[in-house]
């Protein structure tokens, strides 16, 4: 970025940066638990439409309460990260604004008149409609919920990937030309049922972690079996359904952003067979030396992995980072542009627009304009790239999408065992548990006493009901960890090839995007602190069994 | 007793009058709603009257002509580029 020539402050972008990364992080310490809260207290309130007991009302009550404080904190933090977009990236707005509003607008109506419509009859509804309608009223505020999410990934997964849409010059926005080819595209599927998948994992291992705590007090404890019963089932199956939607995410990554896979994977000389990385040593502070090392030091990598990963294929091509920037030859022959190329062509489209708007300012002839307006259309693909002054500005922090690719996945794998192990013990299944009591016994991870046929709360040791309320904090790490890569993968771009940060972001003072940088770091820490403490309370004081 | 015969009495067992009795009751019997509504508020107000009308303006709102915005935008993307 330092060797960028531009008349805007870059502190003004780094700030604005800054400032939606902070408030995108805290709007998603919210909406995952939503999410995953919903399936399990949905599933809860099944179980009680079934067999309709007091106890299962009562279980069901609870975790609705607590996810009605949850849903509360996260009204409206959504809101500010639109303020954003017109305050601190009026040109990205402007730019993009008829293709990214449309998404977010449907949201607002559709999605959040759903959600807030059953919620009422969720919470007030208990005694004054019937069972079967409360209970759809139940599903139907999480699927409510889900909804919106679809349509806010539909308009992130069109900056990864923009289709359906042309440039107009005279209004200089983009017009959508194919409202279904931007809501089913291919990168908004991928990402809504992964981003959705890995909510539920939160929402389990919440469940989990609330119920061994009440384990460890020796309270409710019937209760806490049945519910991590029931969360440990959503929970594995979201840990193998994000394991397998990662994988597709990787594909479709490869396919449109390349240089995103190159940078996770350190990947800086690509070819075929290539190596899935586990761990190397990459500089958490500092952006290799790509261009003169040959790879990272103290890799250790799983043979053919990244090939497999990228193309389904052990021995597919996949270009590193110097590939990208120099230019390759794809897997079916054609020639991938280097950096140089297309920074040119972007400089013509860009000039082919500046020449075109004066052309038409002055009431040139239309055979004029036409041709400026032709060049403009050859080159608009790469039309970004006309303001990149240096190449090395197209490689996003190798570091950054490291580390949080490897968090994301290394505590996925994590949760698949935890939630493995956890089945295996609060359910009796055949010679598998008692395999696993004996096991654990003679090891001393689990009390002689419990070796044999035990009760379920018995079956679950103390390390375990610890190491099930640590997992709270470490599936807020790998949720956050995948909007790292997400997001730090797809620099320098705000719309990527499209528009870079630093034309998206609005001309303004740096000192005030950072006053509003610590107000909302205040504002949200303040309401985050409000949030756990309403929550810890409701948690203390129980469900009325 | 309504004697007007123009106006027919809402029935106590009617959709709307339901509708309406399951948010009145609601609200009403609120305990930790009462709460978790008073945060909400105090939210939005700061969110909306603080926030948007003191630091988030609209930019291009603010400095181009009405009409003009293409041409602001124009100016602010091609400069960028030189």
């Amino acid at each position: 970025m330092t060797n960028l020539i531009l008349n805007i402050d870059p502190g003004t972008i780094d700030w604005s940066r800054a400032q939606f990364a902070l408030t995108a992080i805290y709007h998603w310490l919210f909406v995952p638990l939503t999410l995953g809260l919903a399936v399990i207290m949905g599933i809860a309130e099944t179980i009680y439409y079934k067999k309709r007991t007091d106890f299962w009302k009562k279980t069901t009550q609870f975790w609705q309460r607590l996810f009605g404080v949850n849903f509360a904190m996260g009204v409206a933090t959504g809101i500010i990260l639109e303020f954003e977009f017109g305050t601190n990236w009026s040109n990205y707005s402007w730019f993009v604004g008829d293709i990214f509003g449309a998404p977010l607008a449907i949201e607002g109506i559709v999605a959040f008149f759903m959600e807030s419509t059953f919620v009422a009859v969720m919470f007030f509804g208990w005694k004054k409609v019937s069972a079967g309608f409360h209970l759809a009223s139940t599903w139907l505020t999480g699927l409510g919920a889900t909804i919106s999410a679809w349509w806010i990934l539909v308009a992130n997964a069109w900056m990864q990937y923009p289709v359906g849409c042309t440039f107009n010059p005279d209004t200089m926005r983009n017009e959508m030309t194919s409202f279904m080819e931007v809501a089913l595209s291919p990168f908004a599927i991928d990402k809504f049922c992964h981003t959705v998948i890995s909510s539920w994992i939160i929402g389990a291992v919440f469940v989990i972690a609330v119920s061994c705590w009440y384990l460890l007090k020796r309270r409710h404890v019937c209760m806490a079996v049945q519910s991590i019963r029931i969360a440990v089932i959503v929970g594995l199956t979201a840990a193998l359904g994000a394991a397998v939607t990662g994988h597709k995410s990787g594909q479709t990554v490869a396919q449109v952003q390349p240089m995103k896979l190159a940078a996770m994977e350190a990947l800086y000389n690509g070819g075929n067979e290539m190596d899935l990385t586990m761990i190397a040593w990459i500089n958490p502070f500092e952006q290799p030396n790509y261009t003169k090392e040959e790879e990272p030091p103290m890799k250790l990598a799983l043979p053919y992995g990244l090939s497999m990963m990228a193309t389904n294929t052990l021995d597919g091509y996949v270009p590193g980072i110097n590939n990208l920037l120099n230019g390759y030859i794809k897997a079916d022959g054609t020639v991938e542009p280097s950096a140089d190329e297309k920074i040119a062509r972007g400089r013509l489209a860009i000039q082919a627009l500046s020449d075109y708007r004066k052309a038409k300012a002055e009431g040139a002839d239309e055979e004029t304009t036409t041709a400026y307006l032709s060049t403009l259309n050859e080159n608009y693909q790469y039309f970004g790239y006309g303001y990149v002054m240096d190449k090395r500005d197209l490689v996003p922090s190798i570091p950054i999408n490291f580390w949080a690719f490897r968090t994301m996945v290394g505590l996925g794998c994590l949760f698949i065992l935890f939630f493995g192990l956890v089945i295996i013990l609060i359910f009796d299944i055949p010679f598998v548990s008692l395999l696993f009591r004996r096991l654990l016994s003679a090891i001393g991870l689990l009390p002689e006493t419990a070796s044999d046929r035990t009760t379920a709360a018995e079956a679950m040791p103390r390390w375990l009901c610890w190491s099930a309320i640590i997992m709270v904090p470490l599936a807020y790490i790998a949720s956050e960890s995948g909007w790292l890569l997400a997001e730090f993968g797809r620099q320098p771009w705000t719309i990527q090839d499209m528009l870079p940060t630093w034309v998206a972001v609005s001309e303004l003072q740096s000192s005030s995007v950072m006053i509003t940088f610590f107000l909302f770091l205040i504002l949200f820490t303040t309401m985050l602190a409000v949030e756990i403490s309403i929550l810890l309370k409701q948690i203390k004081k129980g469900p009325e069994l | 007793m309504n004697n007007n015969p123009f106006v027919r009495p809402m029935k106590k067992n009617g959709f709307w009058h339901r509708a309406f009795d399951l948010y009145y009751e609601g609200f009403r019997n609120m305990t930790l709603g009462k709460t978790l509504w008073a945060i909400i508020l105090i939210k939005l107000f700061i969110i909306f009257v603080v926030l948007k009308i003191f630091f988030f303006p609209n930019y291009i709102s603010e400095r181009a002509t009405d009409g003009k915005e293409s041409e602001f935008v124009a100016d602010q993307m091609i400069k960028r580029a030189e």
